[in-house]
């Protein structure tokens, strides 16, 4: 039964309302497989709504608030000017990336290259493109890894999306530079953003993506960003997310993996500041021997909040899955952890791990940990294992013995309790950067640096990347 | 004089500890602290160095001519004091050379000096690492994790050398040592010695003097200092027990 208007939230109204006058279009410049899901998950939409606090995922977010806000939906895209791209062209030091932009939900680039076929092979640019250059492709993977009816967002996103990265690595070959989104917003009114992207490893092939996402303003925004991702038999995919955005956007990141026969899969998230974030990484593990490495750190301070959801489901035997996800919260910053670990009935000589350790600064602080656990084969190790302290007093009195100050005890011991996540970014020139990344964030630096995380080439804005170990 | 206390009362938690304690510690002495447990040995020397929730609530401990009861632990050790703990703490994900070098600057930076350069550093960890024996890289360790009880001890004079205290507390230092790891940390310590600083070594036994030799020997009981001597008192220690001692002051 459809609910009645009145009982919509404005935003569910919004999102409605933007479908149907725009729906002619939508469905025109769609291939028919897109087509059908958006008019599927439209009906999700109308029928159940946005995810309410009542629905057991959602039980503690504080996201069902932003439901009365008024966001501007589905902005045009803006024309390409190669300023505007410059300015967020990262330069890391000693580390080689391509990059890509989204700007409002939109591919952002020259018009010659919204879809390119790079000299190894790899095709990237526009899903909007895509969709229409590669009919085939789509037909084969599009929505099959993704439940655009697990809730309102993947629903509204299915809909909605207009554009978002595209990326295509044949069979058996290994890119060897990083390929790196960058995700803009760029609007004065409050702007709600549903880009979808598909990425596709064919066999034996290895990616390295880093997807960051960044605010360029303090204007308030909500990002709904659904991912897919299908790693072939023997592929690698080393996925790094970095999100640094304003304190009044919201960001929903939805990424759904499916993994054949001897994949191998590593994601690193790293949320350094951002008014609300939701992770949600769902790993489907369908070919034996699969390998996920699935990592995660935080530092929230502020009312700033933090949701990581990881759903890892071993479908098959003799898979492998490991999270480990750390962070600390401070001021009256709130988080969850949720990690859910399913074992499918034949999917013995499963190996599953899961950790999720927290810091809480103050008392004010809070974070929800819960792991669970469904296991219906016997022959399995599984474990899992939460933990939230503070700081270790000992190790704090140990620190200052030897002179160090009060504050600089408190850096070093907050980010040697991360060290443990990074030290598992394997390329050195990006984890020196995530570690510099993750100590100005901590010195208090970060979160007034309002551009990219990765900072980017401004010549008024200089940065250093060489660290001085003896400043944490 | 460098360490004077006065009438030191120490409580934690409402529970007094020290309950009127004297000592006085002059640069270029090594002074022996011994006593049963739980007297208070291990209070004293975090009341000098100051531990948290270790309440002063009377008396005083002044330290080369100021008063330090109220002072931050970090001022205190940049000041000059050392101490090596009985429990060193494993601190995973922090790298002995970063740790050393923070606290090296730390220490110049309070005095005013410029910090000191990567070669210099290197220079004095290896010079260091040589006088306690230590021949891991350590660049790459941890502090304390997965250290063996004795590397650990070392691992605390290796630091006493880096940061060159005025006074060096040394509590415990040879408990869960064998007797080549109490070799090894007493040539540290007595090639450390000088006229310009001054060492206050917390034991159980005897053993220790034989190697760190004091020049006098304090064996505290219920908070105070109840008898002071020479070298030889250690020695009669060793001998008769403490009985005859806390008998004594029990009757």
């Amino acid at each position: 039964m459809q609910k009645t208007e009145t009982a919509r939230m404005p935003l569910e109204l919004s999102l409605i309302s933007v479908f149907d006058q725009h729906q002619k279009e939508l469905f025109d410049a769609s291939h028919p497989k897109v087509s059908l899901s958006r008019a599927e998950a439209i009906d999700f939409l109308k029928e159940k709504g946005l995810p309410t606090r009542k629905n057991e995922k959602w039980k503690n977010s504080p996201f069902p608030k932003q439901y009365e806000k008024d966001y501007m939906i589905d902005v045009p895209s803006v024309s390409y000017d190669k300023n505007v791209n410059e300015i967020f062209r990262c330069e890391v030091h000693g580390f080689e990336a391509h990059t890509y932009s989204l700007l409002n939900g939109w591919y952002y680039s020259s018009e010659d290259k919204q879809l390119q076929t790079l000299e190894n092979g790899v095709i990237v640019g526009s899903m909007k493109k895509a969709q229409v250059q590669y009919p085939d492709v789509f037909e084969k993977y599009y929505g099959k890894t993704a439940n655009h009816q697990q809730d309102g967002f993947a629903a509204a996103n299915t809909a909605l999306f207009r554009d978002g990265i595209f990326i295509y690595v044949p069979e058996g070959v290994v890119v060897e530079n990083t390929m790196q989104l960058i995700k803009m917003i760029n609007r004065e009114e409050p702007l709600m953003v549903n880009s979808r992207n598909l990425i596709i490893l064919g066999k034996n092939s290895k990616l390295t993506f880093m997807h960051c996402d960044d605010s360029v303003n303090h204007f308030s925004s909500f990002i709904n960003t659904l991912t897919e991702v299908f790693i072939s038999e023997n592929a690698f995919f080393d996925l790094y997310k970095l999100q640094n955005i304003n304190d009044n956007t919201s960001l929903l990141n939805n990424t759904f993996f499916r993994q054949e026969a001897n994949s191998k899969l590593r994601v690193n998230v790293l949320s350094l500041n951002g008014g609300k974030i939701r992770n949600e990484l769902h790993v489907d593990l369908m070919g034996e021997f699969a390998e996920a490495d699935l990592n995660g750190v935080y530092l929230m301070d502020k009312q700033q909040h933090i949701d990581n959801q990881v759903f890892v489901n071993h479908a098959v035997p003799n898979c492998y899955s490991n999270e480990l996800f750390k962070g600390v919260l401070d001021e009256e910053a709130s988080g969850i952890f949720n990690g859910y670990i399913y074992v499918a009935r034949d999917a013995q000589k499963t190996n599953a791990f899961q950790r999720n350790n927290n810091i809480l600064m103050t008392p004010k602080a809070v974070i929800d940990t819960m792991p669970f656990l469904e296991i219906y084969a016997d022959d399995v190790k599984c474990s899992h294992g939460a933990t939230i302290g503070r700081l270790d007093n000992e190790a704090m009195f140990y620190l200052m013995q030897r002179g160090i100050s009060k504050a600089d005890s408190r850096l070093l011991l907050m980010y040697a309790f991360l060290a443990e996540v990074t030290a598992k970014v394997s390329i050195d020139a990006l984890r020196n950067n995530y570690e510099d990344m993750i100590k100005r964030r901590l010195r208090g630096e970060l979160s007034i640096c309002e551009r990219c995380v990765l900072h980017c080439s401004m010549p008024d804005n200089p940065v250093e990347f060489e660290i001085d170990m003896s400043k944490i | 004089m460098l360490l004077n206390i006065k009438n030191l009362h120490v409580a934690i938690d409402g529970k007094e500890i020290l309950k009127g304690l004297n000592l006085s510690v002059n640069k270029g002495e090594v002074h022996a602290i011994m006593g049963p447990n739980g007297t208070g040995k291990s209070t004293l020397a975090a009341a000098i160095t100051g531990r948290e929730g270790y309440e002063i609530t009377q008396g005083e401990i002044m330290y080369d001519g100021e008063l330090i009861n109220d002072m931050d632990p970090d001022e205190r050790a940049n000041k000059g004091i050392f101490l090596s703990f009985q429990y060193p703490v494993e601190i995973p994900g922090v790298s002995m050379t970063n740790f050393m070098r923070t606290a090296i600057n730390a220490q110049r930076e309070f005095k005013g000096e410029q910090p000191i350069s990567a070669g210099e550093f290197l220079k004095k960890m290896e010079e260091k690492k040589k006088l306690v024996d230590i021949h891991s890289k350590l660049t790459n360790r941890s502090v304390n994790e997965g250290f063996s009880g004795g590397e650990k001890k070392k691992n605390e004079i290796f630091q006493m050398a880096m940061l060159e205290p005025k006074l060096a507390i040394l509590d415990e230092t040879d408990s869960g040592l064998d007797i080549d790891a109490l070799k090894v940390v007493a040539k540290g310590v007595n090639e450390l010695r000088s006229d310009d600083n001054a060492f206050i070594v917390i034991t159980h036994y005897q053993r220790l003097l034989e190697y760190i030799v004091p020049d006098f020997v304090h064996v505290i009981y219920d908070g105070k200092i109840v008898k002071s001597g020479g070298k030889g008192l250690a020695v009669e220690l060793e001998e008769r027990g403490y009985d005859w001692i806390t008998e004594k002051i029990e009757a």
